[in-house]
């Protein structure tokens, strides 16, 4: 199975994903027997006719770490939107793996398939502590009666202790998580992300505010991942995209411009004139 | 380690805050009810019949004022329906109260006063079953139960948000009342109801139904109290307050903030509906006025002079701004709203956690100077 999802290791039986546990929110169980846990195909959205996505095509492999570089207002983040839920496209199909398609689910829906996010500037619960932080985003059932009457069991809280270490905030689980600088920020929010057990992890400028010795730990993490789950990637830092290697796909105007290995992808005469201006 | 739900409820306040709970209910249900009746009004220890009425109703409006934290300090959602929501407990409950009178009215007739005035031969239909009080206790929760559902689903779903949603309550608040100040609404438009005789068959004005309310009322802020402190510590209160700080990362991570925001609207509606219905029997009177924009800004004023966010602020503001709101009424009637507008100015800008922060701060600082 190339898609075991838990990062944990547990000792569930393959196959049981969990996604059977989530009630009302199972849409159908994701599909990878081509391989590809993406596909995007002649995505198109306008915002008062400008178009910020233009019959955008891309596919991810399941287990790949891809990176999306782009020069601003390129259609990076309407594109974590696209897949997300949060702007349906004009035209065109999102699908998740082969049968789950993503332009017919709402945000939370597509959380419980399997889609995680992280957005461009730290998004994480100023008010709770680092462990509430990691507590919410646990994957487990969300619905209003459990949550009422939940209790953290044991093995809960070894999921969110194992975490806790694994972003380096095992001293602060109990601290404010506003307090934390905005490295700490940057990887708490990692750490939500990797509670809810994705199978596809959207990280936009996720080293954005760190520093250099935090961004090659957040490649090392990032790399690490990859295989078990699916990374995408956006991101303007350049030293950060090579030491993740792995295929890069170049946005332009809403559409693909170039997709290669970093190198292949620097040399590319069209996107040198992107970049460089006309 | 699996606690059962009644130790969870228990373990929600800690010792201190029982012990509190404790003499606050010792207060409202024996010393109270025994200053009042086994000591003669030239005493200066007697309770008057005045004090008991002042205090059972600012206690009614406590319970507003806990129902409205739940849902603006914790969920971040700014509500001025709630004015609606105590008046339709009020009415519901009125309702029952109206049909008490029986041939006791100034035309003696079966139907309440008003009716006859608009000469109606019979009881509408949604006046049927208001002489038995379990029907009307249920609909006093079923009412603004119903309405705050259909209202917050569509709301909610529609992603309505912030001052857009305190608008709009207000909007739905104000076309009610102007609903009700009409007589052929069937609720005695503009005078609503009053002249209440009997509750369950007891007189209304006897000392001793008005303790049995003022006690009933002194358990239920209780009870509301426990319930809300058990509702912010659950894990649905760490989600409520994370909708309120960062609701589209809530989303992302699988909730559907609809279902949490749904559920407390409704919660927080039903708790004040309850604070309508003990607050008539007490203050004898229900009128479309209660339905006021200023009544609902009011409710905003409480819970921000005494701290949102905390279960205890809400009380101690209603407590305070009531308490001045007789006081100047009776000695300054005039300057009453430059007050309540200056307080509401001071709070905001000096104090943005009200007294409890206040209060916070001064207990830090002192700390910092022992140190």
């Amino acid at each position: 199975m190339l898609n075991t999802v838990n990062i944990f290791e547990d000792d569930r039986p393959e196959g049981s994903d969990g996604a059977d546990q989530m009630g009302h929110l199972v849409t159908g169980e994701l599909d990878l027997s081509h391989g590809v846990v993406l596909y995007l195909e002649d995505i198109t959205v306008s915002f008062d006719g400008f178009k910020a996505l233009n019959n955008l095509n891309l596919e991810i492999n399941a287990g790949e770490l891809r990176c999306i570089i782009g020069p601003n207002g390129a259609g990076k983040t309407t594109m974590m939107d696209v897949i997300t839920g949060k702007t349906r496209p004009d035209s065109g199909k999102a699908f998740f793996g082969q049968s789950i398609d993503l332009t017919r689910l709402t945000e939370p829906e597509i959380a419980h398939v399997g889609i995680g996010r992280k957005f461009q500037k730290p998004t994480i619960f100023e008010q709770h502590t680092v462990f509430e932080n990691l507590e919410l985003a646990m994957k487990t059932d969300k619905r209003v009666w459990k949550s009422l009457m939940a209790r953290l069991a044991g093995d809960e809280r070894d999921k969110i202790a194992e975490t806790l270490r694994l972003i380096r905030l095992d001293g602060e689980a109990d601290h404010q998580a506003g307090l934390l600088s905005h490295g700490q920020k940057q990887w708490l929010e990692i750490g939500m992300l990797l509670m809810q057990e994705p199978k596809l992890l959207l990280l936009d400028e996720p080293v954005a505010g760190m520093t250099d010795d935090e961004t090659m730990r957040t490649a090392e993490l990032f790399v690490s991942l990859a295989g078990k789950h699916s990374l995408v990637v956006v991101e303007h830092d350049m030293a950060f995209v090579e030491k993740l290697g792995g295929l890069v796909t170049v946005l332009h105007e809403g559409s693909v411009l170039a997709e290669g290995d970093l190198a292949t992808v620097q040399n590319d005469q069209r996107v040198i004139e992107v970049y460089l201006g006309r | 380690m699996h606690k059962s739900l009644t130790l969870r409820v228990l373990s929600s306040l800690d010792k201190k805050s029982w012990l509190a709970l404790g003499v606050f209910l010792a207060l409202a249900l024996v010393v109270v009810p025994v200053l009042h009746l086994d000591f003669p009004e030239d005493s200066a220890l007697h309770v008057s019949t005045y004090t008991i009425t002042l205090i059972g109703k600012i206690m009614c409006y406590a319970l507003v004022a806990v129902a409205m934290d739940l849902i603006w300090g914790y969920g971040g959602i700014l509500s001025l329906g709630h004015g609606l929501f105590f008046a339709l407990g009020g009415y519901a409950f009125g309702m029952y109260l109206m049909r008490q009178i029986g041939r006791d009215g100034s035309y003696g007739a079966d139907l309440p006063d008003f009716m006859v005035f608009l000469d109606w031969k019979e009881l509408p239909w949604f006046w049927v079953g208001s002489d038995g009080f379990g029907w009307v206790a249920f609909m006093v929760i079923a009412a603004p139960a119903v309405v705050a559902f259909v209202f917050g689903y569509f709301a909610f779903r529609s992603r309505i948000k912030g001052v857009y949603f305190s608008i709009i309550t207000q909007a739905l608040t104000y076309a009610a009342m102007l609903l009700f100040f009409r007589n052929e609404t069937g609720f005695g438009g503009n005078n609503g109801f009053t002249d209440f005789k009997r509750v369950l068959g007891y007189s209304i004005t006897s000392p001793e139904t008005r303790l049995v309310l003022f006690g009933l009322t002194a358990v239920m802020l209780a009870a509301t109290l426990v319930f809300s402190a058990w509702l912010v510590k659950s894990k649905f209160g760490r989600v409520l307050t994370a909708i309120r700080d960062a609701e589209s990362r809530v989303m992302f991570i699988g909730y559907n903030p609809l279902w949490y925001k749904l559920t407390i609207w409704i919660i927080s509606a039903v708790l004040c509906a309850i604070a309508g219905a003990l607050y008539v029997p007490q203050v004898g009177i229900i009128n479309p006025s209660e339905m006021s924009p200023g009544n609902a800004i009011e409710i905003a004023i409480w819970v921000a002079v005494g701290g949102r966010g905390t279960l205890i602020g809400p009380i101690i503001g209603a407590f305070v701004v009531n308490l001045a709101k007789s006081w100047f009424t009776v000695s300054f009637p005039e300057y009453w709203l430059f007050f309540l507008g200056l307080l509401f100015i001071v709070v905001t800008l000096m104090l943005p956690q009200g007294l409890v922060g206040l209060w916070k701060k001064l207990l830090a600082g002192k700390g910092d100077a022992a140190c």
